[in-house]
């Protein structure tokens, strides 16, 4: 499978009469998103405001993060079984608006959405401060149940973020980047010499509003499958909302999984990148087992040689990170796990909730209980009404002058467990 | 600006107040540097000096610590200093754990910053390396030159309220707490490279050795609970109507104990959940579900239980640290066993 992305590098954006691209401007007809959101009766009312890097903005409570994308060459449309048909994606050619979001947020769903800092201290620790985001603010109607609104909006982010990436459509991109995983006895013969790595990715799927969607499936009801890395660039994978906010895996994260854009550097150089493993996180029992065992066996079955792990959440989560690791290991492959760390605001109790001895090599996105201060801003997009029931909040967090205090763990993907940050931790 | 103030603890030996055989003197103080506080004043350039000196023998420290404790703390809070510094205590055992423990009170207590230094295998530098930094030293008073300087740079930067580098910088022993930094290279990058190596059968470092968790062995089973008071504990954040002990939705730093005396079943109105893990909607109707009052109170009539205790205690479990639901639990459960509960249903989401 080979996928052309053709990065368009958005440097502003502003509202106009045409939602488009221009000089490197993203433009966005206010009507039309509201349009877009307001299909879904189950919406109330809709705003859409902007958000630049530096300016004096917040943003709460933030549901998901999409990065506007648009197909253009190849088979099925942007977020596959979700918004478009179930069409296998992938390959062609994909043109990104890098540097803008689609951004949902808006009163809350559960206690798990969180904040974002345009500029001061807090702004270094979430990558949607250096973005210029399109945020849609959702109101949902009254009575409307939380899954229902979760859906909504959910919906309605996906929409908007494929509209507003039809804008990059016939634009020429800055930058074309080709992805190329090929079948598997062809990617194993073509570079025979090199370590075969694969990605074993698990997905959010606790339930419970907790969850995560391959091809529009509830990633709690399948089993482990393997897939080409270029699908997931195409929205092969989408987030539901309310993981705790500092390792929510946004869709936006899923189009641009770093480690996938790493191992693809390393393709050729240092290994033999084969593909990605993709696994869940169930609650039960039984179901850890069986697709940890489902991971080994693929393993196995790939003959790999290592494997990198990555997760999303913490907690309970990290029991299947373990078993997946042990079991890999089992298999046959080196392993290494990248994940975040919560070890309690003084830093001094277990960081994980579970280990295993395979476990030997580890690396850290950071402790998310750290306390930190978040200054007044000028605007508030959204509403600071939940600041203290969030996940990272408490009584006393926010303040009447509108700073907060609070733990990290309240800021979106700022210890986002697949390695997309720079944050990490040490001892001390 | 004022020099900052600063007290000193130290042993009779290093105060030339005789060897082992005075080692028996109890705390007392002088207005001025002593032995080893004359090379701290100096290192301190200036910026800090010491105005007391607390001198206490080992064996009467560790014969009776309590007092003695209580006693240097009285000693100390009246020159209300700035930083106190215990040590250095080198190999010194009875001398490193008195340095570790009296620091550890003032902190605690009097709020003061501290720093003592200590050898690594002084047993003083494992019981209280956590709960403050220790300079490390050679195993003798040979090594003074050197510990002194790092000694007095910590200290002020402790009294200043200076952000504390790494060990390695600072010459602490590793004390354990998980800090956050901003590496070079983000995760997955650093991920790759040490699956490389780690590939190749070349040395790696791990960024976090796996933690060690100690497992309670579980009691003998309960021979006959229909003579048994039992309670229910719950880390599923069951809090009355309003959370009026304000329990964190994640990451606990209390917990709660609630009243049930009266109550045949828990009902929706009067309770609800906090917990930030879960979706709450079937609990919110009933919160029975997760504090099961409405079925034991069934089997205490039956006689299946002896009888329910008159509450239950709850905290939030997502996000909770170990260090702090270790500390719940012996808190509450010296209640349980004062009130005369035998066995504990804990139940969790």
């Amino acid at each position: 499978m080979r996928l052309e992305l053709g990065k368009i590098r958005i440097t502003d954006v502003q509202f106009g009469e045409k939602t488009k691209v221009e000089n490197g401007t993203l433009y966005v007809n206010k009507k039309e998103l509201i349009d877009i959101a307001m299909e879904d009766d189950r919406i109330l009312s809709v705003n859409v405001e902007l958000a630049r890097p530096g300016e004096s903005v917040r943003i709460a409570p933030v549901k998901d993060v999409i990065e506007p994308r648009v197909k253009v060459e190849g088979s099925g449309g942007m977020f596959p079984g979700m918004i478009s048909k179930v069409k296998t994606v992938g390959s062609g050619r994909t043109h990104a608006l890098v540097g803008a979001t689609v951004l949902t947020c808006g009163s809350i769903v559960g206690f798990q959405e969180g904040i974002i800092d345009m500029s001061g201290p807090a702004a270094k620790y979430t990558p949607f401060s250096e973005t210029f985001n399109v945020c849609i603010v959702i109101e949902p109607r009254e009575g409307l149940e939380t899954h229902a609104y979760e859906e909504a909006a959910r919906r309605a982010g996906l929409k908007i973020g494929a509209f507003v990436g039809e804008a990059g459509r016939d634009v020429e991109p800055d930058e074309i980047v080709v992805y190329e995983t090929k079948p598997l006895l062809e990617q194993v013969a073509q570079y025979p010499d090199l370590p075969k790595v694969g990605y074993i990715h698990m997905l959010q799927s606790q339930g419970l509003l907790h969850d995560t969607y391959y091809y529009g499936v509830d990633a709690k009801q399948m089993v482990p499958t393997f897939m080409y890395p270029t699908e997931m660039m195409d929205g092969a994978i989408t987030s539901g909302n309310c993981v705790a906010p500092c390792d929510k895996v946004t869709t936006f994260h899923h189009l641009n999984n770093p480690v996938i854009e790493d191992l693809y550097k390393k393709h050729g150089k240092d290994i033999n990148f084969i593909g990605v493993i993709l696994t869940n996180e169930n609650v039960f029992l039984a179901d850890k087992e069986r697709s940890s065992d489902m991971v080994g066996k693929f393993v196995e079955f790939l003959g790999l040689d290592g494997v990198l792990i990555t997760e999303e959440g913490y907690g309970n989560p990290d029991t299947d990170l373990m078993m997946n690791c042990k079991k890999a290991t089992a298999a046959g492959a080196k392993v290494v796990l990248i994940t975040d760390e919560f070890p309690g605001r003084d830093g001094k109790s277990q960081s994980l909730a579970d280990a295993v001895p395979e476990a030997d090599a580890l690396v850290s996105c950071g402790q998310g209980n750290l306390i930190i201060e978040f200054p007044p801003m000028d605007k508030i997009i959204g509403t600071l009404d939940y600041i203290e029931t969030m996940i990272g909040g408490y009584e006393g967090s926010l303040r009447p002058d509108g700073s907060i205090e609070a733990e990290l763990q309240i800021i979106i993907a700022s210890t986002i467990a697949n390695g997309y940050n720079k944050l990490a931790a040490r001892t001390y | 600006m004022s020099k900052i103030k600063v007290v000193h603890y130290i042993n009779n030996f290093f105060a030339g107040i005789g060897g082992e055989e005075r080692a028996d003197i109890p705390p007392e103080v002088r207005e001025e540097a002593v032995g080893p506080g004359m090379a701290l004043d100096a290192a301190f350039g200036g910026e800090a000096e010491i105005v007391a000196t607390v001198i206490c023998g080992d064996t009467y420290y560790g014969e009776n610590m309590e007092a003695a404790k209580a006693a240097i703390l009285e000693m100390i809070k009246k020159y209300s200093p700035d930083l106190f510094v215990a040590g250095p205590a080198f190999n010194a055992g009875r001398y490193g754990v008195a340095c570790g423990s009296v620091a550890k009170a003032v902190e605690d207590e009097l709020g003061i910053p501290v720093v003592s230094a200590m050898y690594r295998e002084n047993p003083g530098t494992d019981m209280y390396k956590k709960d403050i930094h220790i300079i490390e030293t050679e195993i003798s008073a040979a090594d003074m030159r050197k510990a002194v300087p790092k000694l007095a740079r910590l200290g002020l930067k402790l009294a200043k309220g200076e952000d504390v580098g790494p060990p390695e910088e600072e010459g602490y022993h590793v004390r354990g707490i998980r800090v956050n930094y901003f590496n070079e290279k983000r995760a997955s990058e650093r991920g790759i490279e040490m699956l490389v190596k780690k590939m190749k059968g070349e040395e790696f470092v791990t960024e976090y050795p796996m933690p060690v968790f100690d497992r309670v062995s579980p009691n003998p089973a309960v021979k006959d609970i229909s003579k048994i008071k039992v309670a229910i504990v719950t880390s599923g954040g069951i809090v009355p109507q309003g959370n009026p002990d304000r329990i964190e939705s994640s990451s606990a730093t209390k917990y709660g104990i609630y009243d049930i005396s009266a109550m045949d079943s828990l009902g929706a109105d009067r309770f609800m959940t906090i917990h930030g893990g879960y979706d709450r909607a079937f609990v919110t109707e009933n919160p029975n579900l997760v504090v099961p009052l409405d079925v034991m109170r069934e089997m205490e009539k039956e006689g299946v239980i002896g009888e329910l205790a008159d509450y239950f205690v709850s905290t939030t479990g997502t996000g909770t640290s170990v260090g702090n639901a270790k500390g719940f639990g012996e808190d509450f459960s010296k209640k349980l066993v004062a009130d005369g509960v035998g066995a504990v249903i804990l139940t969790s989401t």
